[in-house]
């Protein structure tokens, strides 16, 4: 336990405007992400319901909740793969309405997917090119016949590509075909995909799933390096709980589409709601 | 490594390679004078065809959207082409290889605009409604061909929609097609258009654009997740694919002195669908030699001709049966890791 | 006013061919997930059947319904075996291709038995017309049985579908395969049975087609195919009665088209409105929506 405070660098949470809460050191920026009253409607069904949340511009926030609570659909909705229904959604102070998942992640949105979708048919150099797609950009023209702008920007994308590929030390996989990774790697090149897009939020959908124990604890250590590195926010959904309460300084749980608890790890561990919709049925099956 | 680096630029310039060695030996022959006129009367028809089959391909291929309106593209270029070619010669009085460029050129781009046009609607969707709707175009592309009069009166260029009593000289007429064309249409020009053909098509899959377009069609959402204009990247593989379509049609149809619209039927589309699946989805140098074995064999064996459509279906059934059994895809697969097993194992010892 | 009726029975007489294949394309769509491409040459099969039973073999009229009813309900067992069967793990992509090269099999296989000529198909029902209107409306009493025809087939398919162990199951199966396979239903046998209906009443369209357009030649079967697909993506594809609206507000577009706007850009018509409906309402207009899961 005094381990993963340890890796949490001891920051403190203040109250930012009101309901919310960001880390003291992101107080006088502006937050990444302002959600207001977020809501969608499935036919009838409300899968998220006056959803708020404000996440600090370096800020590794937790989403948690049982199955079923809604929480990719949150991703989904920031990531406008759903438009709701209600509410707004304001990215480094900019409202994303009517903006399609693209012009999100020209905001600074990139995710990761629950389900891997990596472009299985390319190579693993390929999968991050394409991240890097907006970043080191050539026209079409330029690429068919082959003007100098098509030769410096395939050599800064290769050295980019190398560059982010390091981070998780899978710069000798770079030739290889993505779907025939094997499924760890598959999990860190979504990542390392996400980063090549130059995100100021990074949205990971359950990044420990089947990993072992060993694994996620590299994880854990690499999700903050890349916070530090890269200086941006980082959101996860997971269903490790060593991992959300070891990294994550605001947690947000989530129960039926609605938030019924919003907090430090500390707190979120003594809600009694909390508790009783999720970790309280764990520590029972744990006695 | 040499060995390797070379084997790789061998592998890169294949389809240059196969293409410039055919035409070498086909022009080698003609002027040794043992090339029979049959097969001499197939070289334009098969670079046509090598067009189409490698255009089609960034589309279904490339792209993974299955076309089945290619023949429409096909069409539109090969009576542009036809119109524009008689007007350059008697407005203008250019020369015959002059015509032609111009003919080409045009024929590319107002199948470029057509793709463009039908492009629209047709990639607003996906799958098996995409398939459909491609065919269903192709079809109204002949439809309309069928009531479209074009006349060439002094200097102007008439057209007139189910009214053939135009002023001037008849260019095309609705169902009867073209009639009377010039035959301008050379070997040379046929080798040159498939060498364009190639370095678009090669040279925009090794590029940010080519690979924007292989990752919307691996995943449409990821691909959007990173930022791509999914649209964009599909509209470009489909109107570069319908362009090259159109700039093959036109030289097609400066081959044939009568040409009709029902020339471009569904069942042309089909046989060029049969050259791409044949040749290997997605591999360019497969569908350049389908398209001229499966064009040159029946032509050269008459017999066979009666059967070939029979042929080919079976044979086309077959491919995707066999290409989709998992027994003899993990089979291909184990192969393959086992060969490259032994490549690394060469590697290494070449390191230490 | 007379020719305008005239026309519409027309339009309804062809819309309900159209109504009576397309049901078996939804059905075969909605179960497999998968656009049978030769759905349409199996009505050819079915007419060439029957024109072989009453002109070669003389037999009745009705025991070459009967015959070809059969020939083609095997036949589409067959082939959904051999053919379709191995993909059902591969891309919709392959699918598709195989089905067209199953329709181009079945094309040129009866052009090698029957030859490429076109023959005359004789009606299987009596000639003559019901006249109305002091004789001005006269309505064939092929287009009669036509109609009355589809609106059985659809009455008896919806009961199948809707009441019966079988039908159930076939519900089960176009919604989760899996999930039916675990509570015990036999999928395999389902499609095979879902196949076998499409192409019985493919044969049954493909005679009466045939009695109302005499000409009857191998490539017969593909344009009706490809229209009756549009006409169960206008109705909604998977949905009975869609595919019953949507053949007959095809037949009586095409016909109205024909007539009154330009005969030679009729199939445009017809085409023109497949493209409309994908785009204001892609699952058609008794379709339900269809969400991806991310």
């Amino acid at each position: 336990m005094s381990e993963q405070i340890k890796r949490k660098s001891d920051t403190k949470m203040v109250p930012f405007p009101s309901r919310a809460i960001v880390p003291e050191r992101d107080l006088g920026k502006r937050p990444v992400l302002e959600c207001s009253h977020l809501g969608i409607d499935f036919g009838g069904l409300r899968a998220v319901d006056d959803f708020n949340l404000t996440i600090g511009k370096t800020e590794i926030a937790g989403l948690i909740g049982p199955n079923g609570a809604g929480k990719t659909t949150v991703f989904n909705l920031l990531t406008k793969v759903y438009q709701p229904t209600s509410g707004t959604i304001m990215v480094n102070g900019k409202d994303t309405a009517g903006m399609n998942t693209a012009q999100a992640n020209k905001l600074g949105l990139a995710r990761t997917f629950q389900n891997i979708r990596l472009f299985n048919q390319m190579t693993v150099e390929d999968n991050v090119r394409i991240g890097l797609h907006n970043q080191i950009s050539y026209g079409m023209f330029p690429g068919i016949l082959r003007l100098p702008s098509y030769w410096s920007g395939e050599r800064k994308q290769h050295e980019k590509v190398m560059e982010l590929l390091s981070i998780f030390h899978m710069e000798n996989m770079a030739g290889e075909k993505a779907g025939s990774l094997p499924y760890g790697a598959q999990r860190r090149l979504e990542i390392v995909r996400a980063l090549a897009t130059n995100p100021s939020l990074l949205l990971l959908d359950e990044p420990a799933a089947g990993m072992n124990p060993k694994e996620t604890e590299e994880l854990m250590d690499n999700i903050i390096k890349i916070r530090d590195q890269f200086q941006i926010a980082i959101m996860l959904i997971e269903h490790d709980m060593n991992l959300v309460m070891g990294i994550c300084e605001g947690i947000c749980v989530l129960n039926f589409g609605k938030v019924i608890a919003k907090g430090t790890a500390e707190e979120i561990q003594q809600n009694p709601e909390v508790i009783e919709a999720y970790l309280g049925r764990q520590k029972e099956d744990e006695q | 490594m040499k060995k390797t680096t070379v084997s790789r630029l061998l592998q890169k310039y294949l389809p240059y390679v196969i293409v410039i060695a055919a035409f070498v030996v086909c022009q080698s022959m003609i002027s040794a004078g043992t090339m029979p006129r049959t097969t001499k009367s197939l070289l334009i028809p098969v670079c046509v065809y090598i067009v189409m089959a490698v255009s089609l391909n960034l589309t279904v291929g490339i792209s993974g959207e299955l076309s089945l309106g290619h023949a429409g593209f096909m069409s539109v270029g090969t009576f542009t082409g036809i119109v524009i070619a008689a007007y350059v010669r008697e407005v203008f009085g250019c020369s015959e290889a002059l015509q032609l460029l111009i003919a080409i050129v045009a024929g590319g781009v107002v199948a470029g605009i057509a793709g463009f046009l039908i492009g629209i609607p047709v990639l607003r969707l996906q799958g098996d409604y995409l398939a459909i709707v491609t065919l269903a175009f192709g079809e109204i592309i002949r439809n309309v061909l069928n009531c479209v009069y074009i006349s060439l009166d002094g200097s102007a260029l008439r057209f007139s929609f189910n009214r053939p009593d135009l002023p001037g000289k008849l260019l095309f007429r609705g169902p009867t097609g073209a009639t009377g064309v010039s035959r301008i249409a050379t070997f040379t020009a046929g080798f040159i258009l498939v060498l364009f053909t190639l370095f678009v098509v090669l040279n925009l899959v090794h590029s940010r654009s080519g690979r924007a377009i292989m990752a919307v069609r691996d995943n449409k959402i990821a691909a959007e997740s990173c930022g791509l204009d999914v649209t964009k990247y599909r509209m470009m593989a489909f109107v570069t694919s319908a362009a090259l379509a159109g700039m093959g049609g036109a030289l097609f149809g400066l081959n044939y002195s009568t040409l009709t619209p029902a020339n471009f039927s569904f069942n042309a589309s089909i046989l060029i669908l049969v050259y791409v699946v044949l040749g290997g989805i997605g591999n360019i140098t497969g569908s350049i030699i389908a398209a001229t074995v499966l064009y040159v064999l029946p032509e050269e064996l008459r017999a066979f001709a009666d059967y070939r459509m029979l042929v080919y279906a079976v044979v086309l059934i077959a491919v995707m049966l066999l290409t989709n059994n998992q027994t003899i895809k993990n089979y291909l697969n184990s192969l393959r890791s086992k060969l490259r097993g032994n490549d690394q194992k060469k590697g290494g010892a070449l390191h230490e | 006013m007379t020719m305008f009726l005239s026309n519409l029975i027309s339009g309804l007489s062809l819309g309900s061919v159209y109504a009576i294949i397309a049901l078996g394309y939804t059905m075969v769509y909605g179960i497999a997930k998968m656009l049978n491409f030769a759905h349409g040459d199996i009505i050819m099969v079915g007419a060439y059947i029957c024109f072989t039973c009453l002109y070669s073999l003389g037999l009745p009229p009705a025991a070459g319904i009967l015959a070809s009813v059969v020939v083609c309900t095997l036949l589409g067992i067959l082939i959904e075996r051999l053919a379709y069967k191995p993909l059902r793990q591969a891309t919709s992509l392959a699918v598709l291709i195989t089905a067209i090269g199953v329709s181009y099999f079945l094309q040129n296989l009866a052009q090698m038995i029957w030859g490429a000529n076109p023959k005359s198909f004789q009606t299987v029902i009596p000639a003559g017309n019901l006249s109305l209107l002091g004789g001005e409306l006269k309505i064939s009493y092929v287009s009669m049985v036509t109609i009355a025809a589809s609106v059985v087939v659809m009455v008896a398919l919806s009961l199948f579908v809707g009441r019966t162990k079988m039908g159930r199951a076939m519900r089960c199966v176009s919604e989760d395969k899996g999930a039916a396979q675990l509570m015990g239903v036999n999928v395999n046998l389902t499609i095979s049975v879902t196949f076998a209906i499409g192409s019985a009443l493919a044969a049954i369209a493909g005679v009466l087609m045939c009695s109302a357009y005499p000409t009857l030649k191998p490539t017969t079967g593909a344009m009706p195919g490809i229209k009756a697909f549009t006409a169960a993506v206008f109705g909604g594809i998977g949905s009975i009665p869609g595919a019953m609206l949507g053949g007959i507000l095809l037949g009586v577009i095409e016909i109205l088209g024909r007539a009154y706007v330009s005969t030679e850009l009729g199939d445009a018509f017809v085409f023109a409105v497949l493209i409309l409906v994908l785009l204001i309402k892609p699952t058609g207009l008794l379709g339900k929506k269809i969400h991806e899961k991310v």
